[in-house]
């Protein structure tokens, strides 16, 4: 039993006391990391082409299943040698794997905030009319819980499989299971934000239903959106790479990180440094978003936010 | 009574957390409690009465609330200078606490008995048999119906009188010398808290228990107190034997609250009889029904036929306690739900089944004040934009609703430079003072008060009040007034329905209604007001 700060304040509400440095580290420290990385994962795939890549499609056949590290010379035109290093090795058709990670990162990240952005985009219009018209809400609801019975990556390869592969079908295909959920979000909160005195005041207003909902219930979704989207941003990224590991999601020339590995599958035992290096960049980048969820829902999201 | 006290409390300071706005919670607190006395800690919120509780209970949140300085001896013992061990020895066995919400207190999970046997099985090392028998007599002394039934039922079997029972029971299983009971009633309906309030006052007689009584209910306080402690901004502003400072109080801010506790007796009022009637229900009912196609079905009757008019310039108070569907039909008639039958005529056209686009012309004639002022007002939106939006969604244009709105709130005594901010910047009162404003910026005819002052502090409650009379006035508003306050209702209202399960069951002036109320449960009502044999704020000299 504690006492509620409430008792404290009284009628003026106190404002918590400013942290220092070290006490916002301890704090922040999630949203820190998890948007250090990102923002490098984001300038990676940006800069792409300056790092020091070639090609990610460029086939070497001669220069196979190479060990990271290895160097490559060629000789240019004019008699002069250049030399190429394979950070992280050729794969088994010759393809730079370094270039190749690094070109993936701009698939990964793209298809990670498209599908946040439209999942959250499509589950808050549906969550929204859902949760304050009734009568759709019994049919809606029942609607999304037979897509959510439907485990998400057997739902995404059946609606790959509806259309010519490629980057839209994918996110589509990843958009469509994780709509339900967040429609689910959207409809509890406006369920119980649709009882709070200050929306029935607008009613009584005359507030027209549109308005309503954009003014006084919309706001209050705001920061649980923010904190489902960026867990949707982890999992689309992971689902991705699943799709592709698969051999069913973008065609296989594409660099993403799915690919790379669903590649060096075959040869993993002999070349593990195919599935080792995107399986590195994934599972940081998975991580970052992750931890930057957390850390923005214990910030935005004061039910579930610790007591400092 | 002229023992050693159980509880002297000696200076007691309390530090806040830096950047609050105040240096101390509570700051140099002293006083006692006897054996077998009750003393009554009042203030209003944020005068530090709970913190001086739970300071004594060693239950300040750690890091943000820190004793600084003073004792508060527990039979000579410093209870602030225990270790967290020693503390839970204490706890439960030599003092104990019952809180306001019986609802959270008791765990939801756990039969009701076995949450008693808890504070046994944790002190004592009493056999299962013995331990039972304990229980059974200490749910018996607290007047508990069949508790040989009762001690294996889970809380949501319970009335909220009947879970404060049982807390008050675990609180006194072993037989504490002190007692802290932190705002015991103010969750209850005024016939159980007469009831628990005679328990208290039976059980400190029977059992010697010195009881620390914390409420802001001045009422409770002539009806229970030996002493009072009266407290404000985190200090003690008087205390002394409860006659005195009812009677004869010597600090300013004490006579100011008590000034302001609304008599039980009604003013003289002249009845508004010539005024054409506004607002009319006939046959007024709403039953809600749960279950559906799995879940058997079952029907509640939150309101049945109801019968009520309200003349221009008229206010009609509609007392009931809770679930008597007092709100229910504030809500039906502000049209935020659909009766089930009845009609509701306002100027004679009926307004029970319009639709939602029918309704919209009719919407503005209607207004409502909520209880809560703080989740009546949009967090995110400025008070501005809360008192503009409705003359706007009827087509005012924006400057002509601002202006509206500055006037609005000069009227309501607020500065109108502070349109620009945001709720939170307000405290309670000041915002129901601007939900008023939004209210009035409709220029209704009729206005909904839902328990317009429960929340707030009693001062600030009074003039809430008046504003409220005074654009009555102003406007010649039909007022339905809603509240389960009897002294407020006594104040300010013409004529009173009285509502039990649903059904008004008596109705009349509010001098007839009060002198010689008729029907069973009015009386059994009046019966438990606290304090209503004390007239507040004649003061002796």
């Amino acid at each position: 039993m504690s006492v509620e700060p409430a008792l404290l304040a009284g009628e003026t509400a106190t404002p918590p006391p400013k942290p220092g440095l070290s006490g916002r580290l301890a704090r922040d420290g999630g949203i820190i990391f998890g948007a250090v990385v990102i923002l490098l994962m984001a300038l990676l795939g940006i800069t792409a082409p300056w790092l020091g890549t070639k090609s990610p499609s460029e086939i070497n056949p001669t220069f196979r299943n190479r060990v990271p590290g290895i160097e490559q010379a060629t000789r240019n035109d004019d008699g002069t040698t250049r030399t190429f290093t394979y950070r992280m090795g050729t794969d088994s058709l010759g393809r730079d794997i370094y270039s190749r990670v690094v070109y993936g990162a701009r698939i990964s990240l793209v298809i990670g905030i498209t599908v946040a952005v439209f999942s959250v985009a499509v589950g808050l219009f549906i969550g929204l009319i859902s949760g304050y018209i009734r009568w759709i809400d019994a049919i809606v609801m029942r609607l999304m819980d037979g897509l959510m019975a439907i485990p998400a990556i057997l739902l995404a390869i059946a609606l790959v499989s509806l259309f010519r592969a490629g980057l839209m079908s994918v996110i589509v295909a990843i958009v469509v299971p994780e709509v339900p959920r967040v429609v689910r979000l959207v409809r509890s909160i406006v369920l119980s934000v649709r009882e709070e005195p200050y929306v029935e005041a607008a009613i009584c207003a005359g507030t027209p239903t549109h308005l309503l909902l954009w003014r006084h219930i919309l706001p209050n979704t705001i920061p649980a959106l923010i904190v489902q989207g960026t867990f949707i941003v982890a999992s689309a990224i992971l689902l991705e790479a699943i799709l592709s590991f698969l051999g069913i999601g973008i065609p296989p020339e594409t660099p993403t990180w799915g690919n790379i590995m669903a590649e060096g599958r075959g040869l993993f035992r002999l070349y593990p440094h195919n599935i080792f290096f995107p399986g590195i960049f994934l599972a940081l980048t998975v991580l970052a978003v992750n931890v930057l969820g957390d850390g923005l829902r214990d910030r935005l999201d004061p039910k579930l936010a610790r007591r400092m | 009574m002229a023992d050693k006290p159980v509880l002297d409390v000696q200076g007691l300071t309390v530090s806040l957390p830096p950047g609050a706005d105040r240096l101390n919670a509570v700051e140099n607190v002293s006083f006692a409690v006897a054996p077998g006395e009750i003393v009554c800690v009042v203030g209003e919120s944020g005068s530090g009465k709970s913190v001086t509780a739970h300071a004594i209970m060693g239950l300040l949140p750690a890091g943000q609330l820190t004793a600084t300085a003073g004792r508060a001896l527990l039979e000579g013992d410093d209870l602030l200078t225990k270790t967290r061990a020693e503390m839970r020895k204490i706890r439960g066995d030599r003092i104990s606490m019952i809180f306001q919400e019986p609802m959270t207190a008791l765990n939801p999970v756990m039969k009701v008995g076995d949450q008693i046997a808890e504070v046994l099985d944790i002190h004592t090392s009493l056999s299962e048999r013995e331990r039972r028998r304990r229980v059974l007599d200490v749910m018996q002394s607290v007047h508990l119906p069949e508790p040989e039934r009762m001690v294996d039922v889970y809380p949501h079997q319970l009335s909220g009188g009947q879970r404060q029972r049982i807390m008050i029971a675990a609180a006194l299983v072993l037989d504490p010398v002190l007692l802290i009971a932190d705002e015991p009633t103010t969750a209850l309906d005024v016939t159980t808290q007469a009831q628990i309030l005679k328990l208290v006052k039976e059980l400190r007689e029977r059992r010697n228990t010195g009881v620390l009584f914390i409420t802001h209910d001045f009422g409770v306080v002539a009806e229970v107190a030996h002493r009072v402690v009266v407290m404000q901004h985190g200090r003690v502003v008087e205390q002394g034997k409860t006659e005195d400072v009812l009677r004869r109080p010597r600090d300013e801010y004490t006579r100011m609250l008590i000034r302001s506790v609304p008599s039980l007796s009604p003013p003289a009022r002249q009845p508004v009889t010539a005024a054409p009637i506004v607002l009319q229900t006939s046959d007024l009912t709403k039953t809600y029904v749960a279950g559906g196609l799995f879940a058997k079905r079952r029907e509640v009757r939150a309101v049945r036929q109801v019968n009520l008019s309200v003349r221009r310039g008229e206010t009609l108070g509609v007392v009931g306690e809770s679930g008597s569907g007092k709100s229910t039909v504030a809500r039906c008639i502000a049209r935020l739900i659909e009766p089930t039958n009845g009609a509701i005529l306002i100027e004679g056209a009926d307004v029970a089944r319009l639709g939602l686009r029918a309704l919209r012309p009719h919407r503005k004639r209607v207004q409502i004040v909520f209880q809560d002022p703080y989740r009546s007002l949009n967090p995110r939106r400025t008070v501005g934009s809360a008192i503009t939006e409705g003359p706007v969604n009827f087509g005012m244009a924006e400057h002509e609703a601002i202006d509206r709105a500055r006037n609005l709130m000069r009227l309501v005594g607020l500065d109108p430079d502070a349109l620009m901010r945001f709720p939170h910047q307000f405290s309670g009162g000041q915002r129901q003072r601007i939900c008023i404003a939004r209210a009035l910026a409709m220029q209704p005819e009729i206005l909904v008060a839902d328990e317009p002052v429960s929340a707030l502090d009693v001062s600030v409650q009074a003039q809430v009040l008046e504003l409220l009379d005074d654009v009555r006035r102003r406007f010649n508003l039909a007022v339905l007034f809603i509240t389960h306050d009897l002294r407020v209702a006594a104040q300010v209202c013409d004529r009173i329905a009285v509502m039990h399960r649903g059904e008004v069951v008596e109705e009349g002036t509010t001098a007839a209604v009060f002198a010689a109320p008729k029907h069973a449960y009015t009386r059994a009502l009046f019966d438990s007001a606290p304090g209503r044999n004390f007239e507040f704020g004649k003061f002796e000299v």
